[in-house]
């Protein structure tokens, strides 16, 4: 099975700072990638490098092995790849509907929606349904996001991704912010959408969450892929000395 | 679509949290909007620098009413002070949208200037007093006004140069190209009668022309602002522009239409002008951009983007002028007017400021939300130089 997407040999230096060393990576349909790694690591650079975000130097991208050119976020927008950000992305002036459609708003009915006018009370009955689903924390839909607690804005930018992603979805540590209840309905939102056949790429650095929902988990050390587990059959020693290098397990890499 | 398991435990947890909140409501799809179900119309307004602004104005008209009598409280008075804003209440709408970016246009005077001498030169030239001149007057200074704001949006948003240096040098080179065009000398067009006449004696339900010009593009402005996509992606350049180009907004070509349309309602503001005083006035406009300025600020608008109404603008070019026409009829000096707009600007800056501050309770508005724990900035040495070799 062709891998949804496939990065080779991603190169990307900020400075001295060799950010992505020939790094490599990929995901299939339907299955959840977890992209573990210290800090530092390189996994935030690498999911900008297959969302538009970021001019490599080198390396190509596959998007249903065909070579593909990611140089805007529209681009990847376009193929159905969706990123929840680390630092969320969000307006924090506008509202969690706004937010939630920005960029795609619903139009208006008929000649209004032509001019550009939107159809907000459609937005927001999506925009309430789609944050239910995922535990029903935003409570205002009217006040700006701005003013709302970490996780709640987490849960803003989890919906809009998963609102919009019908090819993959990466998460950049989701569940950073979040209580333990909230943790949970992320988790299983992304076991839903994974059923639904998109591929789904989880950053976080809690191995039993990780342990839990991945099917499969790549570890990225100093700018490259060390190491690819089964989740099935890992343990938490193989996780920790890979990530840390403690454990050569070069071999093992896909 | 599915159930949430876990709604019963979320409203426990909350309960602590936020007593007084009304629990979750999940039908989404009710008749009313049950999202506007814990926020009265008043909170909603209190919550609005507009509000409090409005009410300012609204003690200022009482208090002259009061001091002034008939005299300022008068039909022909509140006309006058709307025809003396016609032209800066134009310039204000570009700069409502301008600013919501959190962006500035100081060049808004002196591109105006160079549009009113460009136009008065192109219908001195021609012949004749009516339609086809004043037609062609009214489309050079649109076209005119435009290009310099093309030029200022193309700085701002492709060579990424600060609004306010770019519109900084635009201020100056129009309003040096104005002087080199006219070598210094202000052009009439009184001959253009079907222009003057316009702007002087035409009056709709007894109200000047001009003012119904002005009232129609603050509408237009307001409606396209609040209401429309264009409008909603200008407040997210303003609040977010990362967030709004990851989104998929084109932020360039927005940026340069707003400033291209500032620059086009400048020379709108050109055309009123002539036809309200006949000449150009090339010398006339360095504080326009300023007042300007100070009027869309009182009216809430943030400087810093991403907020700002236009009701807010028309009530915060209102106060100046109530202002200025208030102290003299009372008899104050209209110095005292510059002194009394200071001391508003400051403070309903300072108050916005302070309530919003907190609202927040000290945290922070215009940074990127928090994260938990790590931070990879403070953590350069998490990849110890020492395991670099084990790297294949
Ligand atoms: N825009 C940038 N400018 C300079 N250096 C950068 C930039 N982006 C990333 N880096 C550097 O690249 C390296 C990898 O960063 P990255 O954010 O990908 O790490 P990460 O694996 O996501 O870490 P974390 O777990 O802390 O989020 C770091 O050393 C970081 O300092
Ligand atoms: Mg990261």
């Amino acid at each position: 099975m062709t891998p949804i997407l496939e990065a080779r040999g991603l190169s990307r230096s900020f400075g001295s700072v060799r950010a992505l060393d020939e790094a490599d990576f990929d995901v299939e349909e339907g299955e959840v990638v977890a992209l573990i790694g210290d800090n530092g690591a390189g996994k935030s650079t690498m999911v900008k490098a297959m969302s538009g975000n970021l001019a490599l130097d080198s390396g190509t991208v596959l998007f249903d092995g065909r070579q593909v050119a990611l140089t805007h976020p529209s681009d990847a927008t376009r193929l159905g790849i969706e990123v929840v950000y680390q630092d969320l992305a969000l307006a924090p002036h506008l509202d969690p509907t706004q937010n939630m459609f920005l960029g795609r708003e619903i139009a208006a009915p008929g000649l209004l929606g032509w001019f550009g006018f939107m159809n907000n009370k459609e937005m927001r009955r999506k925009a309430r349904q789609s944050f239910n689903d995922l535990g029903g924390t935003v409570r205002s839909l009217t006040s700006p996001v701005g003013n709302m607690s970490g996780g709640q804005r987490q849960q803003i930018a989890i919906a809009r991704a998963i609102a919009w992603a019908n090819r993959v979805v990466f998460l950049d540590e989701p569940t950073a912010a979040l209580g333990v209840v909230q943790t949970r309905n992320v988790l299983e939102a992304i076991k839903r959408v994974r059923d639904t056949g998109i591929a789904v790429v989880l950053i976080s650095h809690s191995m039993p969450e990780v342990m839990e929902v991945a099917d499969r988990i790549q570890v990225m050390r100093l700018g490259r892929r060390v190491a690819t587990f089964k989740g099935a059959d890992t343990t938490m020693e193989q996780l920790v000395g890979a990530m840390t290098g403690a454990l050569e397990t070069e071999g093992q890499s896909s | 679509m599915t159930n949430t398991p876990a709604a019963p435990d979320l409203s426990k947890s909350d309960a602590g949290r936020r007593s007084s909140a009304p629990p979750v409501t999940e039908n989404g799809d009710g008749a009313a909007d049950p999202d506007h179900h814990n926020e009265s119309i008043w909170a909603r307004l209190r919550s609005r620098q507009t509000t409090w602004i409005f009410l300012v104005l609204v003690v200022i008209v009482a208090f002259f009413a009061i001091k002034g009598g008939d005299r300022f409280a008068s039909t022909g008075n509140f006309l006058l002070i709307a025809q003396n804003l016609v032209v800066l209440a134009v310039l204000g709408v570009g700069m409502t949208f301008v600013i919501v970016t959190s962006g500035i246009d100081l060049s808004i005077g002196s591109v105006m200037v160079f549009a009113s001498v460009v136009s008065a030169k192109t219908m001195a030239a021609m012949d004749g007093s009516g339609g086809t001149v004043v037609l062609v007057g009214i489309l050079t200074a649109i076209a005119s006004g435009a290009v310099w704001g093309w030029i200022n949006g193309i700085l701002v948003a492709k060579a990424k140069i600060p609004p306010l240096i770019v519109t900084l040098g635009t201020l100056s080179a129009a309003l040096g190209l104005a002087q080199v065009i006219t070598s210094g000398n202000n052009i009439s067009i009184m001959k253009v009668t079907g222009l003057t006449d316009f702007g002087i004696y035409q009056r709709i339900l007894g109200i000047p022309a001009l003012v119904w010009v002005a009232l129609v593009i603050v509408v237009i402005g307001g409606i396209v602002l609040h209401k429309t996509k264009f409008g909603r992606y200008t407040y997210a350049i303003g609040s977010n522009e990362e967030a709004a180009r990851r989104v998929g907004i084109n932020v360039d070509r927005q940026l340069i239409l707003i400033y291209l349309y500032t620059g086009a309602l400048a020379g709108v503001g050109a055309v009123m002008y002539l036809a309200q005083f006949g000449t150009t006035t090339i010398a006339g406009a360095t504080l326009t951009n300023l007042n300007v300025i100070t009027a869309v600020v009182i009216g809430g608008t943030s400087i810093f983007g991403g907020i700002g109404t236009m009701f807010g603008t028309v009530v915060g070019l209102f106060i100046p002028a109530v202002l200025q026409s208030g102290l003299v009829i009372i008899g104050v000096q209209s110095f005292w007017q510059s002194v009394a707009v200071g001391v508003v600007l400051i403070a309903a800056v300072w108050v916005d400021h302070s309530r919003r501050a907190a609202a927040l309770r000290g945290a922070k508005k215009k940074s990127t939300p928090r994260r938990k724990g790590r931070s990879r900035d403070s953590n350069p040495s998490s990849t110890p130089a020492t395991s670099s070799s084990t790297q294949q």
